[in-house]
């Protein structure tokens, strides 16, 4: 299975890119995609998920084709 | 509704009356229309600002804006809404959002509008990263929250 995952922001600095590809198989959670992607490291502090553009929590499930992102706490307005 | 993401500088007062004008079913049947216009300051943080950029995520500001104008369409009686927001650079001075919205009564516009900002401030995906007088870069981290005095 295949996922895009995108980070915004301060992160996209911090991770120096602003997506990835990524291929999997069995079950994975938000938290997983971070982890593999990011040389098991945890997540930083105050980050925000969403999947498919509506907030998740870190233990939400991936499917195939999903749009995962990553970004720290917005701040329009 | 309208929701509309701007990467040139807007003015809000003619982005009223257009979009008043482009609604004739609404005419005559809004008693209330409550008006909120965020603004950039010169300052933050106890520092000189000149400057900041705007970043967004396309496809889920507009969701989510959407998800807060629906949620509060179901929750109060208002005619409609208009929401525009700037990305990209924008300076001391320059509209940054504006949050308008119809209704027969003054309640509900008055409650919706505090309402949708307060929500647009703590889950629409926009970054602000300032740039100081001093030339130094630095993002904005947090939000304050609007009901806290």
């Amino acid at each position: 299975m295949s996922i895009k995952v995108r980070y915004f922001a301060s992160l996209k600095e911090s991770v120096g890119r602003s997506e990835d590809e990524m291929e999997f198989a069995g079950v994975i959670s938000v938290v997983d995609v971070w982890k593999r992607l990011n040389q098991g490291g945890e997540l930083p502090e105050n980050i925000l998920a969403a999947v498919n553009m509506d907030y998740v929590s870190f233990d939400h499930l991936v499917n195939d084709y999903d749009e995962v992102a990553f970004f720290p706490p917005v701040t329009g307005g | 509704m309208e929701i509309k993401i701007l990467q040139t500088p807007f003015d809000p007062w003619q982005e009223i009356q257009q979009f008043q004008q482009a609604s004739p079913d609404m005419a005559g049947k809004y008693g209330a229309t409550s008006i909120f216009v965020g603004t950039m300051r010169d300052f933050n943080d106890g520092d000189d600002v000149k400057g900041m950029t705007l970043e967004h995520y396309p496809g889920m500001t507009e969701k989510q804006l959407s998800n807060i104008i629906t949620e509060a369409m179901q929750k109060w009686q208002i005619l409609d809404v208009l929401v525009v927001h700037r990305i990209g650079e924008v300076f001391p001075e320059d509209p940054i959002v504006l949050v308008a919205v119809w209704s027969s009564h003054r309640g509900d516009a008055f409650d919706v509008s505090r309402y949708i900002m307060e929500a647009l401030k703590s889950k629409v995906p926009f970054w602000k990263k300032e740039i100081l007088q001093s030339e130094t870069e630095r993002w904005v981290d947090k939000n304050t929250d609007g009901y806290k005095k």
